[in-house]
């Protein structure tokens, strides 16, 4: 049973996460200029951009179809590329694969990898390759690389060490021990970890091209920019249905796989 | 002694090798079609000599921009950062509860009321969040807030799934206990659902937080504030040590957060 003052010292605590949690907030919303009264004010004027976009400028998908094409092209390749470049960083940050000195560095590239944001790597690649898709390609190969990578060597970690223990007695050498024993066990799970890179890239391919990285999202920035809303519409209702479109067939594929 | 053993492989069915074969042929037509669209050789002539000025950069950063006594610098517009962050996970927070018991199959008593919910948050997510803060710019105008609304939509389409898997996954054993004694609604939800949620729902909400910090640090770039606009102005003047300086901010910060959001959530589960 719990006492008195047990339960006192926890309606405390409860009550100081509730205090940090409010001052948060509250700190938050000051440093950002929130206030209702401006997004009231403001809603009439997001409606009157809603109402310019409806109905889309159905004419205008023939214009964008090509785009649509290329961001497609772009997440494809770009997780093909991520999901390569990922393996060996994926085997080299597993514990029960490499003793701690390589692990330690190869996790700390990945940690770094991860934490730049795509759009900024797409900015640097635009800087150095000129606009097109090829720098989304490789802005993307670096984002998937750090999703593919990170979930593979978490399920390498996680698998069965049976058969690595069986190699090891009738001795045979690391790259037998990895080919015959580490890939089998996990092949399927890396080929939905694929799929699923693909699905996130599609989405993050569709904003590449505000940054000059190619593909639709280059039609954002044109269209917002000449005020043409209706387009800007079919624009975002074609992303959708693509986007829809491929998560399901991904997530089909996905459930053959496992 | 009998030597002529099989030592081949047993072949597979012929019809799992059409199949095999097919699936074969279906991904390399897909490659090759996507590398037909690839222009080759565009590489500029002066890539070389950006490369080295962005990588002499990244390695040479501004350190002056980390504290400007006046005004616009890295803790500033990581501050900033920061807070579009916070706020905006708050508000998805709150505003996906509704949306998590709409969406959730034991919830409901009409199994289509709760395929209806799922397809709504699917569709709030397939909305990317520089497209929502593009339309929240144009209602609240530029800046920090814009980006706050902007997250704080588009991430109750995740949250809101998550919620409702939480929700999906419960005890329903405390739940027809307090119905059986006759509690109303209200008080179902209050005493039997929401103490075995709150503990998945804040796990969650920090992951969020985790992704949004990502995310809010990029949103400067079409004008929603944060350390975004001071990076993009960099990145167009080329300013390669300056780039170098908010990259290495940015990385440094996203650490942080996620080593304390990582302790915060073992604690919790």
């Amino acid at each position: 049973m719990m006492t008195d003052s047990n339960r006192h010292i926890k309606r405390t605590k409860t009550g100081l996460t509730i205090l940090i949690l409010v001052l948060l907030c509250w700190g938050s919303a000051v440093r950002t200029d929130a206030s209702l009264s401006s997004l009231m004010t403001g809603i009439p004027q997001m409606g009157d951009l809603l109402i310019e976009m409806v109905p889309p400028d159905w004419t205008f998908f023939s214009h964008i179809f090509d785009a649509t094409l290329d961001t497609i092209r772009m997440a494809l390749i770009g997780a093909t590329l991520g999901a390569i470049l990922a393996f060996p960083l994926a085997l080299f940050s597993s514990s029960n694969l490499f003793p701690q000195f390589i692990v330690a560095p190869a996790r700390f590239i990945l940690n770094i990898l991860r934490t730049i944001p795509d759009l900024l790597l797409a900015s640097i690649f635009v800087a150095i390759f000129g606009l097109g898709i090829i720098p989304g390609i490789l802005a993307l190969a670096i984002f998937s690389m750090g999703i593919v990578a990170k979930l593979t060597y978490e399920s390498i970690e996680a698998i069965d060490a049976g058969p690595l223990e069986a190699m090891t007695a009738v001795g045979a050498n690391k790259t037998q021990w990895i080919t015959f024993g580490v890939i089998p066990q996990i092949a399927a799970p890396f080929a939905a970890y694929f799929l699923y890179s693909f699905e996130i890239n599609v989405r993050a391919a569709v904003v590449l091209g505000l940054v000059g990285a190619g593909g639709i999202g280059d039609w954002y920035n044109r269209t917002l920019n000449l005020l043409q809303y209706d387009k800007t519409s079919s624009i975002i209702l074609l992303t959708l249905v693509v986007v829809i479109l491929i998560d399901y067939v991904t997530t089909k594929v996905r459930e053959q796989l496992l | 002694m009998n030597t002529n053993i099989d030592t081949s492989l047993p072949q597979p069915p012929k019809k799992k090798r059409l199949k095999g074969i097919i699936i074969f042929a279906l991904i390399v037509a897909i490659y090759v079609w996507a590398f037909s669209g690839v222009p080759l050789a565009s590489i500029q002539e002066t890539a070389g000599q950006v490369l080295r000025s962005i990588t002499n950069g990244l390695f040479h950063p501004d350190w002056d921009y980390v504290y400007l006594p006046d005004g616009e610098d890295l803790l500033r517009g990581l501050l900033d950062t920061l807070a579009i962050a916070v706020l905006g996970t708050f508000i998805s927070a709150a505003l996906c509860i509704p949306f998590a018991f709409w969406a959730s199959n034991n919830m409901n008593r009409l199994r289509p009321v709760a395929g209806i919910g799922k397809f709504t948050l699917s569709f709030i997510r397939t909305f990317p969040e520089l497209v929502l803060a593009i339309l929240f710019i144009k209602a609240v105008g530029p800046g920090s807030f814009a980006g706050v609304l902007a997250l704080g939509i588009h991430s109750i389409g995740m949250l809101g799934k998550l919620y409702s898997e939480a929700i999906e996954t419960i005890d329903l054993g405390p739940t027809e206990a307090l119905i059986a004694s006759g509690a109303s609604r209200f008080q179902v939800l209050w005493f039997a659902v929401i103490p075995q949620v709150i503990p998945a729902f804040i796990s969650f909400a920090l992951y969020r937080f985790e992704i949004n910090i990502r995310s809010a640090s990029i949103l400067g770039i079409i004008g929603a504030g944060g350390i975004g606009t001071p990076l993009i102005f960099a990145l167009n003047s080329r300013d390669w040590d300056r780039v170098g300086i908010i990259l290495l901010g940015i990385i440094i910060m996203v650490i942080i957060i996620d080593a304390i959001s990582g302790a915060i959530r073992k604690r919790i589960v």
